[in-house]
């Protein structure tokens, strides 16, 4: 009987070697290939100049007008519970200092680093830039676009 | 499982392997470079199919993708898992707590996933505990376990907790019988007076999926094995196997073999909630326990209950019937029309299958053949639809297809056996290496089966792994069944024992998965929204470390007056708001887990400092460029100390 056994195990050997010379044979043809993830965004962006670079994400234009306080006060709440763990107004702490973000940067770069900063720091040349030189990725603090409009908003009153 | 006694009888069989030896070359030559090509699924692409088995002993559930078999998750549920801290952590210990106190290991075997008009609804998996009869619900959201319910006067919760048509109820009930009501002590010689078994109803509520008790049905002595809860024409009915109507207390293996007939017992369920309602029902008083998340909390809540409702079929006519069931019969399971139930008759030469059209009949008509304690028996040949006949050794477990094959797992001779619904023929047979359990096909206890393909569930892999030492892997094998002829795909080793799975669309659950826990909606009682609101606070001996972490740091960071003596609570939020961000929390000399906090969620650490030092402590999972730089330092001092309370974070750089 365990000779039998024994048996059976060999069958499955002998078609090992078969599945090996068969998979052998396949070894030349490449791997497929996985076309969509290698389309090239319409959108990667190549401008380093950050007063007109937009960033990518959802943000599109911003249209700045007075500033407003009912904005800019909720803002500030944000920006003390959301942000201040990583960054500092007049300093250089986890991240950069934020003081005249809103004189460096376009009002859509800032909004698009807050909402989307995994693709930005991917992909955006200045937000690249700045992973490089920081090595700590800018957090996704998972805010809606008003929120974020508010921040900007609160900045743009400091920088005033 | 494992013994060499299981082993020889394989051997013994050794010569129906050989028989069914040809057509495994055939499955396997001519499947070698398409099975490849049929479960690779490329980098970066995802899998059809989620498929989620017990892992048996392990005490756990592990996510799988299908067709590659690759691995995503161990989600722990009956036993402690000191990766995820679950069952160290403060906020889940008591999800492990039973009427027995915290009971911090489970034997898990039927997942069940949640169901819609008899179809997977993605929701929740359901599982079961046999050794301290409990029932756990997963919540597919989180892949967490969001709830254990503990089966009081229960031993043996085996046949458990497959659920009703639109997961009104889930069914469960005991492989040992026990003395009704529990914690009864009598002389083990009095078992057919003494002892009982007991279906339990437990209600799901449909939006929170919260189980409760509803009521327990009782039943002779015999030991219930396996159930199946009907669907479409069999909606309110639920079906069990039950071995040992010998009603044997000691050396079951030859004493509960001797009648040629056991049963299958039919649980009229509705009726039985019908006669909840109306009353006629007694009181019982054993204690059990009822663990809950509460999600917004991050905290598991356990509460001990003490009232069962106890309802029996003596005075109950119309609940419960037997049907006469070839020899120890083991599975039991239910077409997708709900007008077949087939069982599976472990040391019979056939498969019976019952017709539910006929047992109803039967039940009008009244074709009894006696009754056992109070309970009518049906005539075998009032009920039976047809036998499936020479299927192969040891019939356990049947799932279906969608084009009117059942597919039966055969634990002695080591193969899947396909046949037909109505004419009962056998038309096709694979081996399985080796010994097959239970088998498993998407949505295959569904009304609609995805049936692409089958799952073995074996329990032995003796050669066909590389070996590692005395023990080795379980495993899974993946079967092709969309052609005429099944064809073996792949291997994989599994977590434990994969004692049953069950499996369904991606789309049911990918959609819905959480990301995070929102920071706002975190109102756990220790939780620390900002940097800003971290401290400690001591009350008397007992300190509170109100903590956050966000990429890469903790605050505080530095800690000082802590005395040796006192019992320390990290209390840590996880402030990140994005997904896949988790950060580990481990400190030195903790008698403990380490914490693994999701974003969003708090998480609490005991630890109690034995001497005086500085001990670090940092983050243990890998979270960015800086991960190693997120450390700092907590001092403890001798008990006479004056060290003062102080908290920090960058002071004094
Ligand atoms: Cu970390």
């Amino acid at each position: 009987m365990k000779s039998k056994a024994h048996l059976v195990v060999g069958g499955v050997f002998g078609l090992a070697v078969y599945l090996f010379s068969s998979c052998g044979e396949n070894a030349g043809t490449p791997a497929p290939v996985n076309t969509t993830e290698t389309t090239v965004s319409g959108e990667t962006p190549t401008n380093t100049d950050p007063m007109s670079n937009k960033g990518i994400g959802p943000v599109k234009t911003v249209s700045l007008g007075d500033i407003s306080t009912e904005m800019s006060e909720k803002g500030k709440a944000l920006y003390e519970n959301k942000c201040t763990a990583c960054h500092k107004w007049d300093a250089k702490h986890v991240g950069p200092p934020l003081q005249g973000v809103t004189k460096r940067r376009t009002p859509e770069w800032v909004m698009n680093m807050i909402l989307n900063p995994v693709e930005m720091t991917e992909k955006d040349p200045v937000a690249k830039e700045l992973l490089a030189q920081y090595m700590a990725p800018m957090a996704n603090q998972s805010l809606t676009e008003e929120e974020a409009r508010n921040i900007l908003e609160y900045f743009r009153s400091l920088d005033k | 499982m494992r013994s060499t006694g299981k082993i020889a009888l394989i051997f013994a069989f050794a010569s129906v392997l050989i028989g069914a030896c040809g057509e495994k070359e055939t499955n396997l030559a001519a499947g070698a470079g398409n099975a490849a090509d049929a479960v690779y699924v490329a980098p970066g692409k995802y899998d059809d199919f989620y498929m989620f088995a017990s892992g048996g002993f392990s005490g756990q559930v592990s996510v799988y993708g299908l067709p590659s078999g690759r691995l995503f998750r161990v989600i722990p549920v009956f036993s402690q898992d000191a990766e995820k801290g679950y069952g160290y952590s403060e906020e889940t210990k008591p999800m492990l707590m039973t009427s027995h106190g915290f009971v911090p290991w489970g034997d898990a075997h039927h997942p069940v996933l949640s169901k819609t008009g008899g179809n997977a609804d993605g929701r929740w998996l359901f599982i079961n505990e046999n050794n301290t009869p409990r029932i756990a619900r997963i919540d597919l959201k989180t892949f967490k376990t969001a709830e254990i319910i503990e089966i009081p006067n229960s031993g043996g919760n085996h046949p458990s907790p497959y659920c009703t048509e639109n997961t009104e109820y889930l069914v469960a009930g005991g492989r040992f019988s026990v003395p009704v009501p529990d914690n009864r002590d009598v002389p083990i010689s009095t078992y057919k007076e003494n002892f009982n078994g007991l279906i339990s109803l437990i209600k799901v509520d449909d939006k929170t999926g919260n189980m409760s008790l509803a009521v327990q049905i009782l039943a002779p002595p015999f030991d219930y094995d396996k159930n199946r809860a009907g669907k479409g024409v069999s909606k309110d009915w639920t079906f069990f196997t039950c071995y040992n109507s010998e009603q044997a207390n000691t050396m079951l293996e030859a004493n509960a073999s001797q009648n040629d007939k056991d049963f299958i017992l039919a649980v009229n369920w509705k009726k039985a909630i019908e006669y909840l309602e109306a009353g006629k029902v007694k009181d019982m008083n054993t204690p059990y326990c009822h663990n809950v998340l509460q999600e917004d909390k991050h905290l598991v809540v356990s509460e001990l209950l003490k009232n069962q409702k106890l309802l029996d079929p003596k005075e109950c006519p119309g609940v419960v019937y037997f049907m006469p069931c070839p020899k120890s019969p083991h599975g039991v399971d239910v077409s997708p029309t709900g007008e077949f139930i087939c069982a599976g008759g472990k040391l019979a030469a056939m498969i019976p299958v019952y017709s539910f059209e006929k047992m109803i009949k039967a039940i009008d008509s009244k074709a009894f053949d006696g009754e056992v304690n109070g309970i009518p028996v049906l005539k075998y040949d009032a009920v039976i639809a047809g036998e499936v006949q020479k299927p192969g050794l040891g019939p356990l477990h049947t799932e279906f297809d969608d084009q009117g094959y059942g597919y039966t797992s055969m634990f002695l001779s080591s193969e899947i056996v396909k046949w037909k619904l109505g004419t009962w023929e056998v038309v096709d047979r694979i081996p399985t290496y080796y010994s097959i359990g239970h088998l498993c096909i998407p949505e295959g206890d569904s009304k609609n089966p995805k049936g692409k393909y089958v799952i073995a569930l074996n329990k032995i892999t003796k050669d066909r792994y590389l070996p590692t030492g005395p023990e080795l892997t379980q495993s899974a094998q993946l079967i092709d069944i969309s052609g005429e002829k099944m064809k073996l795909l792949l291997d994989f080793p599994t977590v434990g024992e994969p004692h049953y799975a069950q499996a369904c669309a991606a789309d049911l659950i990918m959609k819905n998965s959480t990301k995070i826990y929102k920071l706002e909606e975190n109102h756990h009682e220790y939780v620390t929204k900002t940097e800003k609101e971290s401290k400690v606070v001591r009350k008397g001996n007992e300190v509170h470390i109100y903590m956050t972490c966000i990429r890469s740091h903790f605050s505080p960071d530095n800690i000082e007056g802590i005395k040796v003596g006192d019992v320390v609570y990290w209390h840590i939020t996880n402030l990140e708001q994005d997904w896949d961000i988790p950060h580990g929390f481990a400190v030195k000399g903790a008698g403990n887990s380490e914490l693994l906090i999701m974003p969003g969620e708090t998480s609490t650490l005991r630890w109690e400092p034995k001497t005086p030092g500085v001990y670090p402590f940092y983050c243990t999972d890998f979270c960015s460029a800086l991960h190693q730089e997120m450390q700092g330092y907590i001092r403890v001092s001798d008990q006479s100390a004056n060290t003062p309370l102080k908290w920090s974070l960058n002071e004094g750089q």
